[in-house]
């Protein structure tokens, strides 16, 4: 039953979806096709949703860890950010260094940066027992708002007309394209890099197997002699490298120099990504393909069908509160409970 | 499973006929809006100017829009989206869409994009923009006279030339009808924000000001305004039903002409990449009634307008002196518009520092 659930979910959004279209007047079966097909059909889309989904699987990856271990990073757009600060600092430093070691630096750089933001909340929550769901969260709009100081401020392309901008990158500084034209560039790969080396890791560890233990039976991890402290920090270095990774690809492939908006909230997205993945990292590249989708799908209905933009993402949320309900609605029975089929629930028991 | 069902969808699709097939001869113009559609204001506009071009040239164009990109990394796939369906005119109408549109233009030769408020331009990509700061220099004129507290306000967005601009136009047009009036100038740091934008305004009424001008989107600060019994001016939009009792005027973003003009060019095969800069003479900008002001200082407000169309005024002609009270523009001078694209400096009159 389970695994016909996403079956079950997207079947339910075709026909939600098509009452919801035939009411506004659009006809239905075009408007899943330019919703669900199209993008699929020509080459330049399906290369944008994989350039879509890239950055939403690399995060979603490392979440699934966090929260395998019970242990709740919603802040990974700041760890992006910070990914994307550090490892911009080269191109905006040293615009005029041409080497083959830019970009490796650039990405190691990236990855850094986003573990070091991610390690806050976990030192703050191993040392001071502080709620990483509201550190990791805050720090989030931190990063932010110093991408925004830079870049209105030391790390301002002079050019610019004040206006805020880096410089674009050099040639040296930007991920080689995968394809000769369009925007699919090499980073794309390390998230499917990412999410086989995440699965093998889970199933076939011993880290991956304290991960397990740590979230499903805190007791029993603490028995078996592993500790919750360091399972807490490897994670959240580990989805903070990751989101790092995502972020410095991101601005090196696709942008070529930093702004004040470097994301479309990836690092929020992503966890939607992880839980419509089951936390499952090979699941999870498919869920970020679909996530990416429906927000290219919700476009070409814009363009195309004239429906307004609050339409498509009401229709987003339709596809994701189906998959998730129905998973949830598989896995519990929702029974009414009266206060007389309690008490006869309460003496059965006894 | 998942596949089996799309395959199913688009066979049925494909059975309906729905693939979409458009009249080939028609102009298919496409646009590009940072916020809803229906915002009240900035893209509203922007909105407006495209159901002028519907309405100048009926069967002969077709137009189409997405609305809500954020600016960033998703901008150039919507951008080239259009680009790909067929639209050969494409307008971007937020700063921030500026380079994905210039990597769209380089890969779309054959397509014409006009983007708004930007400095960069390509063979295929013009940039058009508006002087609003004319119109802010009309509001300044009349805040100085509405004022009592000889205190006024001015909510800023980002600290970039075009809000400069708008801050030392509103104090030197103010100050050239009251030369005790000072400006407060607080920074909000985003467009569309309306709590933080009501937090904003609420902070200057609580310095004193008395009348407040809004660079940012939102209502938000003229029902502020509203609240504390003093009085606000709209932004892009007439404002009115928000503040019937407390709008003096608002500064309107008029793009019908131009977008009607730019249709017009490449229907005729004459469009050329341009950086178009417009005031009062090119009806970009517009001036909404004055409301809620004796009728003498409505008629200032509109000889500085008829002035400033007929270029008897310009707002940045000198003598102006800055903050410190060093000269600026001599006398007999006049700003360039080089400088006033990069301008980062306060008039004498405006209080506080620029953030840098």
């Amino acid at each position: 039953m389970s695994v016909l659930s996403p079956v079950i979910a997207i079947v339910m959004t075709l026909i939600l979806g098509a009452v919801l279209f035939t009411a506004l007047g659009v006809n239905p079966a075009q408007a899943l096709y330019v919703y669900f097909v199209e993008p699929v059909t020509q080459l330049w889309s399906l290369e944008e949703l994989v350039v879509k989904a890239a950055p939403l699987a690399l995060i979603a990856i490392g979440l699934a860890l966090c929260y395998r271990a019970n242990v709740w990073n919603i802040g990974a757009e700041g760890q992006f950010t910070a990914g994307a600060i550090f490892g911009s600092a080269i191109p905006i430093l040293l615009p005029d260094w041409d080497s083959w070691m830019v970009l490796p630096l650039m990405l190691i750089l990236g990855v850094i940066g986003g573990m070091l933001y991610a390690a806050i909340p976990a030192i703050l929550k191993n040392r001071f027992g502080a709620n990483e769901i509201l550190t990791s969260l805050m720090l989030s709009y931190i990063a932010l708002l110093v991408l925004d100081w830079l870049v209105r401020g030391p790390w301002r392309d002079p050019g610019s007309f004040n206006f805020p901008q880096s410089v674009t990158f050099s040639d040296a500084a930007t991920l080689p394209l995968l394809v000769s034209d369009g925007r699919l560039h090499v980073g794309v790969l390390f998230a499917v890099l990412a999410a086989l080396i995440a699965a093998i890791r889970l199933s076939f560890s011993v880290q991956g197997f304290a991960i397990e233990v740590a979230g499903n039976a805190p007791r029993a991890a603490r028995f078996s002699g592993f500790s919750q402290k360091r399972i807490t920090l490897s994670v959240f270095l580990i989805s903070g490298g990751l989101a790092g990774l995502a972020g410095i690809c991101e601005v090196s492939g696709v942008l070529n120099q930093l702004r004040p908006e470097i994301s479309p909230g990836y690092g929020f997205a992503a966890i939607i990504v992880a839980f419509l993945g089951r936390l499952n990292p090979l699941a999870i590249l498919l869920a970020a393909l679909l996530l990416a989708l429906s927000y290219i799908g919700g476009e070409g209905a814009q363009a195309e069908l004239a429906v307004s933009s609050t339409v498509t993402r009401l229709f987003q949320g339709f596809l994701l509160l189906m998959i998730l309900g129905c998973d949830t609605l598989i896995a519990y029975k929702i029974r009414l409970v009266t206060s007389r089929s309690h008490a006869s629930g309460e003496a059965a028991r006894g | 499973m998942r596949s089996i069902l799309m395959v199913t969808v688009a066979a049925a699709a494909l059975a309906m006929g729905a693939t979409g097939s458009f009249a080939a001869d028609k102009l298919k113009v496409g646009f590009v809006y940072v916020g809803p559609h229906n915002d009240g204001g900035f893209s509203e506009r922007h909105d407006i100017g495209r159901q002028d071009v519907e309405k100048a040239f009926g069967d002969k164009v077709e137009t189409n829009y997405v609305e809500s990109v954020a600016e960033g990394p998703d901008a150039e796939r919507v951008i080239e989206r259009l680009a790909r369906q067929g639209d050969k005119l494409i307008f971007t109408t937020s700063f921030g869409f500026m380079d994905a549109t210039l990597n769209t233009a380089k890969r779309f030769p054959n397509v014409k994009f006009e983007h708004a408020t930007g400095f960069k331009t390509a063979k295929n990509m013009g940039v058009y923009n508006a002087r609003f700061y004319e119109g802010r220099y009309v509001a300044g004129v009349i805040a100085g006279k509405m004022t009592k507290t000889n205190v006024i306000g001015y909510l800023g967005s980002f600290p970039i030339p075009e809000v400069v601009q708008g801050i030392d136009a509103f104090t030197m047009g103010a100050r050239s009808v009251n030369p005790n009036v000072k400006t407060k100038v607080v920074w909000v740091n985003t467009w569309f924000d309306p709590g933080k934008e009501a937090d904003g305004a609420k902070a200057l009424f609580d310095q004193g000001i008395d009348v407040l001008m809004q660079h940012t989107d939102s209502p938000a600060p003229l029902q502020v305004a509203a609240q504390r019994g003093g009085f606000g001016f709209g932004e892009a939009n007439d404002m009115i039903k928000f503040a019937p009792k407390n709008q003096l005027s608002a500064v309107i973003d008029n793009w019908g002409p131009y977008y009607v003009k730019a249709t017009q060019s490449v229907l005729d095969g004459t469009w050329k990449s341009e950086a178009v800069w417009g005031g009062f003479d090119s009806g970009m900008v517009q001036m909404a009634p004055f409301t809620n002001m004796p009728d003498d200082v409505a008629k200032v407000a509109q000889e500085t307008v008829d002035k400033i169309k007929s270029h008897q005024l310009n707002p940045f002609a000198g003598p102006i002196k800055k903050q410190d009270g060093s000269v600026a523009v001599a006398e007999g001078q006049t700003l360039s518009d080089k400088d006033l694209t990069g301008l980062n400096w306060y008039v004498e009159g405006v209080e506080g520092d620029l953030p840098k």
